[in-house]
């Protein structure tokens, strides 16, 4: 369903959104967003789920398997480690509610 | 169906971009991560409806096999991403990247073996990979595979240098002539697969491809290591993009080549805030050579100061610039240097924090260790921001930092650090540096600042130092 001159033209607009998200991002950001699009591409997993789906021999079922379990790793540690980079990130009116971790 | 799950791939892909994209402001960030776990959650649960698995023959097995693999990684790494210390983050990003990249390759796996077997089994005998899949779905299926499986192999490498399990920088003489060859050799092996049916080639090109990530990434120096990771970061991304071409899946190609273009764009402004073209990281590694050892050894002697001095210093100075590095949040003193600050600022002392691009392991990690001590992120300022400001600065205080403040890389032009742009804290009136030891920094280079006729040292753990500083300055 997707292919040739469609495909090209996503690949394209895609590159360009990356491009653009990223060329404005204060330095204090830059972990956090190598870890945000790490987590982004978790989305492997959903192919590992599709190509273990499709398997039909013993051999395929076992690299399907490790393309899920690495897939899921990818997806989940990715959401974990960000989610708690970015929850500190706070601005300085807040101190003063004696929030001393 | 298909249209609802085809819907669901679109909203998930809007979610990732648009949370990329909020992940961008400290205002909106937390949110965003938010939005882009919201869209991977609706693609994993549309994909569990696809009638390309629910279709197969084996479909109950298949499916009982995706939710063992699902907890099961899922629950490790959700585990592990839970315990890690701040301090260790970046190499549990190398991990996980690590993890989606070696996710990909297999998913190119599984369909080369495929397309091999039918092409083995096909009536005519001798039809190739490419038969089966189609010319453009197996050239990318096949630089996916590679990309990834480097990806994979390497990451994991980056994260044994950057979890201290291993040291080496060297692995065999020669070894970016090796590199080379052994990249073309992996890449004609890639073209074999292409045009044969032969399963045993696509055995030996993975096993090839898993060695030249390590080959790659064995070499590179220690501080150099955040660049291959945002690079690796990319290079994951494309592989997911070019895997989701093969499966026709199109959250998989618009989130894999985001990644990959943001990531690109992202190691390029890390390189260049180090000062090191992204080539440069690769073909050289700082303090692996000769070069880094000799120096002129920086003649004089260095100045101790106790805490107690430190701390009058400290307590009637005008402004501190506190300059904190990696080794402040190995020593675990962060908490203790912002109890500093709050007590310094009721003081009516100005403070504030000095970050270089590369503080930290990684751009922007060392913001993330002070967010976590519960530093407000409007006290710390960049360095463009603060080199002008040492002028009136009483006393700069560096804590584990070494290499961001080293004034040899303006002046002196055989140093390995030449040209990298650094925190001037030379400047300010007074440096107090504290150390552990007499030692030089991460990439081996000796620091002429510890040296300098303002500067005085203060030896001793991070933790303990500061808690002193605390002290002395608390009884005044």
């Amino acid at each position: 369903m997707i292919e040739g001159l469609a495909a090209i033209y996503i690949f394209m607009l895609a590159g360009f959104t990356g491009y653009e998200i990223i060329s404005k991002v204060p330095v204090i950001l830059h972990t956090p967003l190598m870890s945000g699009s790490n987590f982004v591409h978790g989305i492997v997993l959903v192919g590992a789920m599709v190509a273990l789906g499709i398997a039909e021999t013993t051999a395929q079922q076992a690299i399907g398997f490790i393309a899920v379990l690495l897939g899921a790793g990818n997806a989940v540690g990715g959401y974990v480690v960000t989610e708690r980079m970015l929850e500190m990130f706070r601005p300085s009116d807040k101190k003063e509610k004696g929030e001393d971790s | 169906m298909e249209i609802l799950i085809q819907a669901a791939y679109l909203i998930a892909a809007a979610l990732f971009i648009l949370g990329l994209k909020q992940m961008s402001s400290p205002v909106t960030a937390r949110r965003g991560i938010l939005w882009a776990g919201a869209g991977m959650v609706l693609a994993t649960l549309a994909t569990f409806m696809s009638p390309q698995i629910l279709d197969s023959d084996q479909v109950s097995i298949n499916i009982m096999l995706i939710i063992i693999a699902i907890a099961l990684g899922g629950g490790y790494a959700w585990y592990s991403g839970k315990k890690v210390a701040m301090t260790d983050m970046p190499q549990m990003i190398a991990m996980y990247n690590g993890m989606g990249g070696g996710a990909a390759a297999a998913i190119a796996a599984v369909e080369l073996i495929k397309a091999s077997n039918e092409a083995a089994h096909d009536v005519t005998g001798s039809s190739t990979v490419a038969d089966m899949l189609g010319a453009d779905v197996a050239i990318l299926g096949i630089l996916g595979a590679i990309i990834g499986t480097i990806s994979f192999s390497g990451s994991i490498i980056a994260w044994a240098k950057l979890d201290g399990r291993l040291n080496r920088s060297k692995l065999l003489p020669m070894q970016h002539v090796i590199n080379a060859l052994l990249a073309i050799v992996t890449l004609g092996f890639g073209v074999a697969i292409y045009f044969t049916n032969s399963i045993d080639t696509i055995i030996i090109f993975y096993l090839l491809a898993l060695v030249l990530g390590v080959f790659i990434t064995v070499p590179v120096g220690g501080a150099d290591m955040p660049v291959i990771i945002s690079l690796f970061n990319a290079l994951t991304g494309l592989a997911v993009g070019f895997e989701g071409y093969v499966l026709g899946n199109a959250a998989m190609i618009i989130a894999g080549i985001v990644v990959g273009s943001a990531g690109s764009l992202l190691t390029q402004l890390m390189a260049k805030a180090m000062n090191r073209s992204v080539a440069n990281v690769f073909f050289a590694g700082v303090g692996t050579d000769a070069a880094a050892v000799s120096g002129d050894g920086s003649e004089g002697v260095m100045k101790e100061i106790q805490a107690q001095d430190a701390g009058i210093l400290m307590s009637f100075a005008s402004q501190v610039v506190i300059i904190p590095g990696y080794g402040m949040a190995v020593a675990q003193a962060q908490h203790k240097i912002w109890e500093l600050t709050q007590i310094l600022t009721e003081k009516g002392v100005n403070v504030k924090f000095a970050i270089h691009p590369v503080a930290g392991r990684m751009p922007g990690h060392m913001n993330v260790l002070l967010a976590e001590a519960g530093v407000p992120y409007d006290m710390i300022y960049d360095m463009e921001d603060i080199n002008a400001d040492f002028k009136n600065t009483t006393v700069a205080l560096v804590i584990g930092a070494n290499d961001v403040v080293n004034p040899s890389a303006k002046t002196d032009s055989s140093s390995p650090l030449f040209g990298m742009p650094i925190l001037d804290a030379i400047d300010a009136d007074n440096v107090i540096v504290i150390k552990r030891g007499r030692g030089t920094g991460f990439s081996g280079v000796e620091n002429p600042l510890f040296f300098a006729d303002n500067t005085k040292m203060l030896f001793g753990d991070g933790q303990k130092a500061a808690s002193e500083l605390i002290q002395a300055v608390k009884e005044l």
